[in-house]
């Protein structure tokens, strides 16, 4: 897709997404899209920024998302919305997939997600029968337990209408993190080579090993949550980290803290003396890739950009090429050049996606891939195959039976409300870049609280309370927030400093994806003067693993 | 385009009266809010639910100045959110109006307005100001209040009682209004006033009404356009634009809903016809707005009346309310299958808002900016949709064309400018008032009509503020188009104000000068900038015992110019017109 | 199988004269674009390339046959045989007008393209008398990233429509109050803190006068240390989220003084929000 695509959408149906805070510019286009009549339809636990953009805002409860599709695909299909032409065409599974969302009917959708079932109906009828049709999403869909349960159920509803392929409609995930998709793109993923061709492939592989001059490791490796995994196995003894701060991201906090400290060796190379680069044996100091070097990044809609240098970098700081290549030189190795264009040009002759982007043709505003050659005009969107007479040569798309299991932590007696973390405006994941400027929108780290659960508990706007999860617990002050409905509370995560949030969240996560359920914690909330004791919650543990320094 | 709904509402912390909420309660209910939580976890907004109830927003600040006397942050909070409108547009708008307080002003009284304009300017309207502060009244000194034939005039904008205008007669009495005509010629457009009982459909029907718009079911909308075209209808309310060719436009528009609108905001300093026209026969407003509607294809008629006019405001809601009642509004509007409706607003107080495009936006809910024309109301008029803006009195001879015929109509008046033509007169007059004359009656027998000068006419106002003066030499000038054109001048609204020679011209023009100052929107350059400099040029003359230098005369000419050429609208192209014409007759810059 | 998705348009081709010569320029160009495709230098001041034309200036004004009055060139569309002055005595004078009426209104002293405009066309400040009124308004610093002083307004626009619907769409600003004494204002005049404003500095970002200013230009100001002469300015992505907005690094003595991104970028089109414009202090330190 491409961000210009929503403007002309008909019907856009935001899921778990809060862009008007976390993907402002590109809230721009969609409000654009409303300008010229869209019709926006919000699923989110809460009435976020965005929502009070949408004609509907359907309230779900935290991790009843699947519930929710699987509903409006039946209601679709009930309803005779279908696009029957494309399923049978373009698609496969429909008859399993139809028999499987048969048992979730509205009532029963209402039921599990607290949203009325007529309303479910309406966003069935609205997304089916536009000519238009986009489902976007971000972290309220994947940072779940079973985050690509959730994303292929979204992705059913594509299929079952045909609102894939086409320009003006499709399925949107909105990337988080400047370079996230760039990271993809050049195999930062575990079982991937650059242009998302698989190490398993030997066809594949070949290419690179002969480019490169040595054999490549043909096993996968893994990802982060994994990797916590190994150590806690005692698998896993070194780590080398890039441009992360795993010491304050990670859910279940303090574990993974611990995790970090029992390591033999920890190398960080990293802009800011973070968290985890204060437990690391040896750190490398890195230039701002943005600012201080030159180079690459993607961005959601699989742009290719340039980043330019515009500072000279301060002290021994380096370009993390330069210091990647130093380190390999150390190793023995020879890598070659470090010129950030010479390696571009080496991966265009292996990556065909991006074969076509001369730095030249990038200078201008950027492509987006694929862009096999050096006349091709890159490609605003994906799946148009999907339309092709011969599906040029692919599979069916699938269906994917999935069913609703809602959050791993239930609520209980102990711990009644429900915890979400998510991003606001002026600040960006653990703070370490966005902190440093004074913003006057700035409130820093709070929990969000309906004023009836707060009359319930007898708590007035800012106090400070006890925030407890079965991993321990915290001290923060409350806001009152209309907005919120009752036994859902809120927080962001950018400010580990003044509040360890990641100490409630739960570290379930996804086999598949890797991500941990940062969206969905059990808690209980205690007055300061009443509140038990419990081990954690003034940070001393912490303290004494040296790793607060 | 969308403008203004898709946006961010943030409230400040302040917080609303009971009165206040009870007050924006009664223009929009609470379960008809912009946004509607159904459920905890169900809630209604978006771009549709804020478009339809963005024009709400003039009457929700019309409520909250009446209850509170000004428009409080508290009270704006409720109704921003009552509307989902920013609160900084909606601070915009309400600090646009005349008639909008945005600083509590201490006192729970009345404010009494009184005009300070032309005819009012000579007949005292200043000593009447300080009376009326001698009183202990809250006064406010402000522009034209339409009441011209009975300088000096006020308004009374009433805090814990009706607004007001003290000279008005009560609902309950049946007087005839101040009026004459050429003897020798059937009335048409005034024959009701001071015969039929303005608040009776009843009434008005026994006397003719609703005759009209029964042939213009009979013979459909585009014989309507088609005799309109035939009798030579140009527009009243000073621009003379060929109405036919107006309401073609429109009809010839599909699909998209259209508006007919009644410019009934009539603020040109000088005129006042209108207002007769709404105080004492009502009903002929709403017949012949209905008949544009008819004619057009337009489904929703609005009359935008000035907020000064309360008597007339109460007469059209009741007289809507009738024809409501009676199947002359609504559904199926005498049976002829298409569905009519008509909403009154109110203006609060904005000389430009009389300018089309001006008014729609002030209707529509913004700032009552006009805008660039092309695009012109015919395809993108009020909300972006197809609409024709007539003047009522335009509307009153279209009801004479269908109902007589074309021929009929143009039996009257000349070839190029047929029809009868209503004219004010006020200031140094016998009988100031509302006269109806054929087109092309000289200047000096309508004056005569009204029991000719009072005095030595030293120069006449034609046109208001935005018109000319003219010498007393003119006065077998036919009153049309072209003529009054030819001689420099214009009819313009139908002001005729004349001034004999007591008059203190450099304080009159002055005073026209100010005028402009006070309701120049703001919006273009030469008209913000050029109002304000026009009128420092006259003060330094004033102060220079009213001797005008020549670098001066030339700096007024070369501001003429750029604002009559560079301005938006019609308020910057005429804003020098009076002051220039008045230093050409001598009037003001030789020293005394 | 159908697919109804094409965005292609076919875009017809206009006609017109502009001083004597012929231009073809796409139907739905406006005069000034025409102006622009054959080389004929049009001052604008309330003109952006990224917002909706609001023709209030009137400073780009031309001469069309057949129009009673001078027509705003950023707004109008083309049409087929338009005859088009751009340099008759009228235009001349009524540019020359709005040139001298700005300029004896508010301070210009920072609105260099401006007083280019009013040197070409003879502006003529001296005949304006001396007690004349002009904006006085107080310098407001209500936080640490925006300055406002409204001497230097000359009411565009630009801001609210920025703030308004050609961007952000946060509406924390609107024109308040009427003709001379229209003032740029939030709420009953809040504190920018305390109203809508989410300072993604869009709307200082197209200001074009300095009326408007980020607080770190302001400070160099104010301490006689804003060079752009010795400038650098380095287009790159933003490091916050995703979507990959373009930057525009404005470099001095190598510290990042401001942060723009390119009006003509199909991301941004010269809009950021708050972390992109002002997240950038880390760099370096």
């Amino acid at each position: 897709m491409s961000y210009e695509e929503i403007e002309n959408a008909d019907v856009i149906l935001l899921w778990g997404s809060n862009a008007r805070e976390a993907h402002p510019i590109f809230f721009h286009h969609l409000m654009k899209g409303l300008d010229n009549g869209a019709k926006m339809y919000c699923v989110d636990p809460r009435r976020t920024s965005s929502s009070k953009f949408a004609d509907v805002w359907l309230g779900i409860d935290v991790g009843t998302d699947i519930a929710l599709s699987n509903a409006i695909a039946r209601e679709i299909i009930h309803a005779g919305l279908t696009n029957p032409e494309f399923i049978a065409h373009s698609t496969q599974g429909y008859e399993e997939f139809a028999a499987s969302v048969e048992p979730y009917t509205l009532d029963v959708a209402a039921e599990i997600t607290g949203v009325p079932a007529e309303a479910i109906r309406e966003v069935a009828h609205a997304y089916a029968t536009g000519a238009k049709s986009q489902i976007l999403w971000t972290l309220g869909i994947t940072e779940h337990h079973n985050a690509v349960d959730n994303v292929v159920s979204l992705c059913n509803l594509a299929l079952l209408t045909g609102h894939v392929g086409r320009w003006g409609s499709g399925l949107v995930p909105l990337r988080g993190q400047n370079n996230v998709q760039g990271g993809g793109d050049m195999g930062a993923l575990p079982d991937k080579l650059p242009g998302f061709q698989n190490i398993d492939d030997a066809g594949a592989r070949g290419k690179f090993e002969a480019a490169y001059g040595m054999e490549l490791n043909p096993k996968p490796g893994i990802h982060l949550t994994l990797m916590f995994e190994a150590m806690e196995r005692g698998d896993m003894t070194a780590a080398y980290v890039v441009g992360e701060n795993p010491a304050d991201s990670e859910a279940d906090i303090e574990h993974a803290r611990a995790l970090l400290s029992g390591l033999d060796c920890l190398v960080v190379q990293d802009i800011f003396m973070t968290r985890t680069a204060e437990m690391a044996d040896v750190v490398f100091p890195a230039s701002v890739a943005w600012a201080e070097c030159d180079g690459t990044v993607t961005s959601s809609e699989r742009r290719v950009q340039r980043v330019r240098r515009a500072v000279t970098p301060p002290g021994e700081a380096r370009h993390d090429l330069d210091i990647m290549v130093a380190l390999a030189d150390r190793m023995g190795v020879d890598l070659g050049t470090s010129d950030p264009q010479s390696l571009w040009d080496e991966l265009r002759t292996l990556s065909p996606a991006h074969a076509g982007m001369s730095y030249e043709r990038l200078d201008d505003g950027g492509l987006q891939w694929p862009c096999p050659t050096l006349d091709h005009p890159g490609s605003p969107f994906l799946h148009s195959w999907l339309w092709a007479d011969d599906l040029e040569g692919r599979d069916p798309a699938p269906f994917s039976v999935v069913e609703h299991e809602g959050p791993k932590e239930q609520l209980t007696d102990e711990f009644p409300l429900r915890l979400t973390t998510g991003r606001s405006l002026d600040s960006y994941n653990t703070g370490v870049q966005s902190n440093g400027f004074t913003s006057p929108i700035r409130y820093g780290e709070a929990l969000d609280i309906n004023p009836g659960d707060a009359a319930d508990l007898d708590l007035s706007d800012g106090e400070r309370v006890q925030v407890s999860s079965p991993r321990g617990s915290v001290e923060m002050g409350i806001r009152i927030q209309p907005d919120i409905p009752r036994g859902l509370t809120f927080t962001t995560y950018h400010f580990p400093d003044l509040v360890d949030v990641n100490v409630l969240t739960n570290d379930a996560w996804d086999k598949r994806s890797g991500t941990s359920e940062f969206k969905a914690a059990a808690i209980r909330i205690d007055k300061l003067d009443t509140a038990p004791v419990v081990p954690g919650a003034d940070g001393s543990q912490l303290d004494a693993s040296g790793s607060r320094g | 385009m969308h403008r203004g709904l898709v946006a961010d509402l943030k409230l400040t912390v302040d917080t609303s009266t009971s009165d206040e909420r009870a007050a924006v309660d009664a223009v929009i209910s609470p379960d008809d809010h912009a946004v509607i939580h159904e459920t905890e976890r169900l809630v209604r907004g978006g771009t549709e639910r804020r478009r339809d109830r963005r024009h709400l927003l003039l009457p929700g600040l019309h409520a909250l100045q009446a209850t509170a006397g000004w428009i409080s942050p508290g009270g704006m909070n409720y109704l921003c959110a009552a509307l989902q409108v920013p609160p900084a547009e909606a601070f915009g708008v309400a600090s646009f109006y005349e008639l909008f307080r945005t600083d509590d002003p201490g006192h729970d009284q009345s404010v009494h307005h009184v005009c300070m304009d032309t005819s009012c300017h000579i007949a005292g309207a200043e000593e009447f100001a300080q009376q009326l502060e001698s009183e202990g009244k809250q006064v406010h000194r402000g522009p034209c209040l339409g009441q011209c034939e009975r300088a000096p005039a006020r308004f009374v904008q009433g805090r814990n009682e009706p607004d007001h205008v003290p000279a008005d007669v009560p609902d309950e009495l049946f007087v005839l209004p101040q009026r004459a005509a050429d003897p020798d010629v059937e009335l048409r457009l005034l024959q009701r006033l001071g015969v039929v009982d303005p608040t009776s459909l009843s009434s008005y029907r026994e006397h003719g009404g609703y005759v009209a718009l029964a042939r213009a079911v009979e013979i459909g909308p585009q014989a309507v356009i088609d005799a309109v075209r035939a009798a030579g209808l140009s527009g009243r309310g000073g621009a003379a634009f060929p109405t036919a060719i107006k309401w073609q436009g429109v009809a010839d528009e599909q699909g998209r809903p259209k508006h007919v609108i009644a410019n009934a905001d009539e603020s040109e300093p000088g005129t006042f016809k209108d207002r007769h026209l709404m105080e004492h026969d009502p009903f002929s407003l709403i017949e012949g707005l209905t008949l544009a509607g008819l004619a057009t294809g337009a489904e929703n008629g609005w009359i935008y009346i000035r907020g000064e006019y309360p008597l007339a405001t109460r007469r059209l809601a009741n007289a809507i309310e009738q024809c409501r009642t009676a199947g002359l509004l609504g559904a199926d509007v005498l049976g002829s299958g298409h569905r009519f409706d008509i909403e009154l607003r109110r203006g609060a107080g904005a000389y430009i808002c009389g300018e089309e495009t001006a008014l729609m936006e002030s209707m529509a809910g913004f700032r009552g900016e006009p805008r660039n024309k092309p695009p012109f109301p015919s395809t993108h008029g009020l909300f972006g949709e197809p609409t024709a803006v007539n003047n009522p009195e335009t509307l009153l001879n279209a009801l004479v064309i269908v109902e007589h015929g074309p021929e009929s109509f143009r039996r009257v008046g000349t070839e190029q400018s047929p029809g009868t033509r209503l004219f004010c007169l006020s200031g140094h007059v016998a009988t100031p008032g509302v006269y109806e004359v054929p087109m092309g009656t000289t200047l000096g027998a309508v004056i005569d009509l009204a029991g000719g000068a009072t005095g030595t006419t030293r120069a006449i106002l034609m046109g208001g503020a935005a018109g000319s003066f003219i010498g007393a030499d003119q006065l077998d000038m036919p009153l049309t188009q072209g003529d009054t054109r030819e001689r420099g001048t214009t009819l313009g609204s139908g002001v005729i104000t004349l001034f004999d020679d007591s008059v203190d011209f450099t304080s009159l023009v002055l005073r026209i000068a100010e005028f402009f100052k006070g309701e120049s929107c703001g919006q273009c350059v030469p008209c913000r900038v050029g109002v304000v400099r026009q009128h420092e040029v006259l003060v330094e003359m004033s102060a220079n015992g009213g001797a005008l230098r020549n670098d001066r005369n030339t700096l007024i000419d070369d501001m003429a110019v750029a604002m009559a050429d560079a301005s938006i609208c019609g308020l910057g192209h005429t804003a020098s017109g009076a002051v220039q014409s008045a230093i050409r007759l001598g009037l003001i810059g030789s020293a005394t | 199988m159908t697919k109804t998705d094409d965005h292609a348009e076919t875009v017809t081709q206009v006609t017109v004269t502009i001083d004597g010569t012929d231009v073809t320029v796409d139907d739905g160009d406006t005069i000034l674009d025409a102006c622009n495709a054959h080389g004929v230098d049009t001052p604008t001041i309330c003109y952006a390339e990224n917002l909706t034309p609001v023709n209030v200036c009137r400073v780009c004004v031309v001469e069309v046959e057949g129009n009673r009055t001078l027509v705003p060139s950023c707004s109008r569309p083309v049409e087929e045989g338009m005859e088009i002055q751009t340099d008759s005595e009228r235009v001349r004078h009524s540019r020359k007008m709005v040139l001298e009426f700005l300029g004896s209104g508010v301070d210009l002293s920072q609105a260099t393209e401006i007083n280019e405009y009013s040197a070409r066309y003879g502006a003529d400040l001296s005949r304006y008398g001396d007690d004349r009124q002009v904006i006085d308004e107080p310098i407001l610093i209500q936080d640490e990233l925006y300055i406002r002083d409204y001497d230097k307004c000359v009411l565009c626009y630009q801001c609210v429509s920025a703030c308004g619907d050609d961007a952000q769409h946060t509406f924390a600003i609107s024109v308040a109050g009427r003709g001379f004494d229209n003032r740029i204002s939030t709420e009953f005049d809040a504190a920018l803190p305390d109203s809508a404003c989410v300072y993604c500095g869009n709307c200082v970002a197209v200001c074009p006068t300095g009326a408007l200013q980020f607080k770190s230009e302001f400070d160099l100001r104010q301490a006689d240390n804003w060079r752009e002469e010795d400038q650098t300015v380095t287009t790159t992505v933003c490091s916050y989220c995703g979507v990959g907005c373009n930057l525009e690094l404005h470099v001095q003595d190598n510290e990042i003084v401001k942060v723009t991104s390119p009006v003509d970028h199909s991301v941004t089109h010269g809009n950021l929000c708050i972390k992109g414009r002002f997240g950038y202090t880390y760099v370096g330190n």
